[in-house]
């Protein structure tokens, strides 16, 4: 018998039309628990570099985290991998909601599709019976919009929807996939869900999940439900108030944006307003966003309510979490109101909202500087209200200038010329970023943005405090219940970084402990996403109730795999280097590792070589960020290391790389 | 016609779909408290409390398992508060043939909330961090004789249908095979 997971895999060769029920090797779980971990695994051994995202060869893998169904608070996430079309390279993006768990009730813990469909489709799973049915009548349908119409369609309430709207249909790259209070937006995963035809699967699930150790398995989830509920009443003291408790940032509850709206950057990411926040402000936007907001809710079998049901005035109803509530109102230096609407009808059109905002304020920017002209935007209006919702509409559909802009800000500088890749200055592997430019480098970022290959910060960063307390005491304070560390002397670290002096950044932390922290931030990161669990509640927030101490024994009661923290840490090691060894396999080197040219103003080319050196030693990775043969074996990856040597990305004899595979530049321009 | 006075303990979930976020946490161990052995599996669709909802119109409503109906209502309700339409049933505690609610998911059978007997609090009270569901006891007095006269109402009406013979002869049959 299998525990937490299912053990099965639903195959869909969506050329032929074909569906397959297939049993997963239960020793892929052992190496690579689930969810991202065996994802990679399946991309590594199915797709090879050659396949380009739209290729119907390419996999579009929807996969429940191995946790996900069983009663462990918080773990209902879809991990959806596929090879990006806007950075060629692995995407693996995530979403919270109600999929997963159903997906595993259905039983099945993966849906594996492949090919391309002649026409519009959308997926049944219901239980044993999988249906390919007509999605024709769906065509330019909202993502919402459809979720809602298949459930009464299928005469379905509790079937669990994730579908795409009209720009993953039109293969936007920066597509989501949206499913109730959630989406999978970041890397163009709905673009790709488009090219297949695929407009939507639903999944009702009525069948157990078990675990294998009942009692224990229980006892855990008491302890965490008890943990969150105490860090519930004791929020963490000196840091600002999203980031004192738990879940995602709480951007729908909280009212106060100063910091938000002061420190990070508006329109192109590029301008800081520095007294912006008043009185008069903070009185409007409360007024719109208690008009507009129904209700707080959540995921799947989660007390946090990090999202919330968005009516804004006559408009239909949706929903957002997080930072959504912001992008749009600041590219575009407008109010909440305005932020609001146009989220109604993005998260309708099914597009990312941190790439797609910032794609708008970079056209604007081009036209204001000449480089797009009325030529390129006939009619274009004089608001920039009006601009949004115009260049929206084009990019959607691909109209005219749209369908440049739909490839996100990199592609379309590129196509654009006249000095327009000035102006595409946020991106990393070219990927729109969070809008934050800063002064002073810091050490701990600088690795993360460089070698992060999520792309995305907020889902690498967490668990160490982003700056040091200005006290010594505070930091002593903060350090005694710090019980998440997997190792004391990261207790140490915390109390001596200061503010000032010596001990600041960018050089302090020092190199080794800059690796041991970025190590230990992004592990936690990789474990949920093979787990299925909300970063929200483990990886992201500062003492989580889910750790490397306790996450062991959820896996060994849960999947009745028997695990310890370095088994654990062993096994999130080995995806992670999957991950990278796809990226490297498809081109991606050094000269990729690294953060937007004016994150920080003050950088230090030196200091941050030594970190580069320093990480890559220290992850197994030789100087080019190449895993080497040696920790390759050491990982159980020795297949990797043949094909690497095989393809002449590594030699036999040492660990040089062979010459530089010029991927980027080969691969796309078509 | 009086009979003794007698305390009984009532237990209520108070429900407040004010509070609910629709999370579903009360399905889950519900399904792995009712599990055979205790907690091995669970699956919302075998458990005793659902939460009706309908997120776009803010409709969240969470109902435990009452009593199975063998028929359907003739007429159903529409409730609409503060604005809201609340579907027909969607407060109803019944299994019945008219829905999918309450019933095992292999077998068809119904099932019914028996308060997690032994716990100090129903499970889904325990789980319910926003306090959508909360518990009370309290002490009722009820007349014994109540109970006997509707039995005896009932007894007539089944009586008046199957004649009392056929009653009697069906009480035999099943109080020898207890």
């Amino acid at each position: 018998m299998r525990y937490a997971e299912t053990g099965y895999h639903l195959e869909i060769d969506l050329t032929r039309g074909n569906v397959e029920r297939v049993e997963s090797d239960p020793r892929d779980t052992e190496l690579y628990l689930g969810g991202l971990g065996t994802n990679a695994k399946i991309l590594w051994d199915r797709v090879p570099p050659e396949v380009t995202p739209f290729s119907p060869d390419n996999l579009l893998i929807f996969a429940a985290g191995l946790l996900c169904g069983t009663p462990a608070t918080g773990c209902n996430r879809t991990i959806v991998s596929t090879i990006s079309p806007q950075t060629e390279l692995l995407a693996f993006s995530m979403m919270g909601g109600f999929w997963a768990p159903e997906l595993k009730y259905a039983g099945y813990d993966k849906v594996i599709l492949r090919g391309k469909s002649p026409d519009l489709v959308y997926l049944w799973i219901h239980n044993g019976q999988v249906e390919i049915r007509d999605a024709s009548h769906l065509h330019g349908k909202g993502a919402v919009e459809t979720q809602e119409l298949i459930r009464k369609e299928l005469n379905e309430p509790k079937a669990q929807v994730a579908a795409i709207g009209l720009a993953g249909e039109n293969r936007i790259f920066y597509a989501s996939i949206e499913q109730g209070r959630s989406s999978a937006s970041r890397g163009g995963l709905g673009a790709v869900m488009g090219d297949k035809g695929v407009k939507a699967i639903a999944v009702r699930g009525t069948k157990d999940v078990n675990v294998a150790r009942p009692e224990e398995f229980l006892g855990l989830c008491k302890e965490v439900l008890d943990y969150i509920k105490w860090r519930e009443e004791n929020p963490i003291k000196g840091v600002m108030p999203i980031l004192a408790g738990l879940g995602s940032p709480q951007e729908m509850k909280v009212h106060d944006e100063k910091w938000h709206t002061e420190n990070f950057m508006w329109g192109n990411s590029r301008v800081r307003r520095k007294e912006f926040w008043t009185e008069e402000i903070a009185k409007e936007w409360t007024d719109t966003m208690e008009n507009a907001r129904t209700r707080l809710v959540s995921c799947y079998n989660c007390p946090m309510e990090c999202g919330a049901t968005i009516t804004p005035p006559d408009m239909p109803t949706y929903m957002m979490k997080c930072f959504t509530k912001l992008t749009y109102t600041m590219a575009a230096f407008s109010n909440l109101d305005f932020g609001l609407k146009i989220a109604q009808k993005a998260t309708e059109y099914g597009v990312d909202g941190f790439s797609a905002p910032q794609v708008m304020a970079f056209a604007i920017e081009l036209y204001e500087e000449g480089i797009l002209t009325d030529d390129d935007l006939p009619e274009f209006p004089e608001d920039n209200e009006g601009r949004f919702y115009y260049l929206l509409d084009k990019i959607v559909r691909r109209e005219g200038i749209g369908d440049v802009l739909a490839d996100g800000t990199y592609w379309a500088a590129k196509k654009i010329g006249k000095g327009a890749d000035k102006f595409a200055h946020n991106t990393i592997k070219k990927h729109e970023q969070l809008p934050l430019k800063l002064s002073m480098l810091n050490p701990i970022y600088f690795l993360m943005y460089s070698t992060g290959e999520k792309i995305n910060i907020t889902q690498i960063e967490g668990q160490f405090p982003q700056a040091p307390f200005p006290k010594k005491e505070q930091r002593e304070e903060f350090v005694k219940d710090w019980i998440q560390v997997p190792d004391e002397k990261f207790k140490q670290y915390f109390v001596d970084w200061e503010l000032r002096g010596e001990n600041s950044i960018p050089y302090y932390p020092t190199p080794p402990m800059v690796c041991d922290i970025v190590d230990w931030q992004e592990r936690m990161h990789y474990i949920d996403d093979a787990l299925g669990m909300c970063a929200g509640l483990s990886s992201f927030p500062l003492k989580p109730p889910y750790h490397i101490h306790n996450y062991p024994k959820f896996i060994s009661a849960g999947a009745g795999i028997e695990m310890d923290e370095e088994k654990l840490t062993a096994a999130a090691k080995r995806y992670r280097t999957l991950v990278r060894a796809i990226n490297i396999r498809r081109g991606m080197r050094r000269k990729d590792d690294k953060p937007p040219e004016n994150h920080w103003k003050k950088r230090f080319p030196e200091l941050e070589k030594e970190l580069l050196d320093t990480y890559y030693k220290y992850k197994g990775w030789n100087s080019e960020g190449i895993p080497t043969k040696e920790y390759l074996e050491k990982m159980n990856l020795e297949y990797v290391s043949e094909d690497f040597i095989k393809r002449g990305i590594l030699t036999e004899s040492d660990d040089a790389p062979s010459e530089e595979t010029p991927a980027e530049e080969a691969t796309v321009e078509e | 016609m009086k009979g003794e006075k007698k305390t009984k303990i009532v237990k209520t979930i108070k429900i407040d779909v004010d509070k609910c976020n629709g999370c579903r946490a009360c399905e889950v161990v519900c399904s792995a408290f009712h599990a055979s052995p205790k907690y091995s599996s669970n699956n919302p669709a075998r458990s005793r409390i659902r939460v009706i909802r309908d997120p776009l119109r803010d409709v969240y409503v969470p109902v435990c398992a009452g009593e199975y109906a063998v028929a359907e209502c003739a007429g159903r309700d529409k409730y609409t508060i503060d604005g809201k339409e609340y579907d027909e049933c969607a407060f109803c505690r019944a299994s019945c043939p008219s829905r999918q609610e309450f019933k095992e998911p292999d077998s068809g059978l119904p099932l019914k909330c028996d308060m997690c007997e032994g716990e100090d609090e129903p499970l889904c009270v325990q789980w319910c961090l926003v306090d959508a569901l909360t518990y009370e006891e309290r002490e009722e007095e009820v007349e014994e004789t109540e109970e006997q006269e509707e039995l005896e109402i009932g007894l007539e009406a089944l009586a008046s249908k199957h004649g009392l013979q056929k009653i009697m002869e069906t009480v035999a049959r099943l109080s020898k095979k207890e």
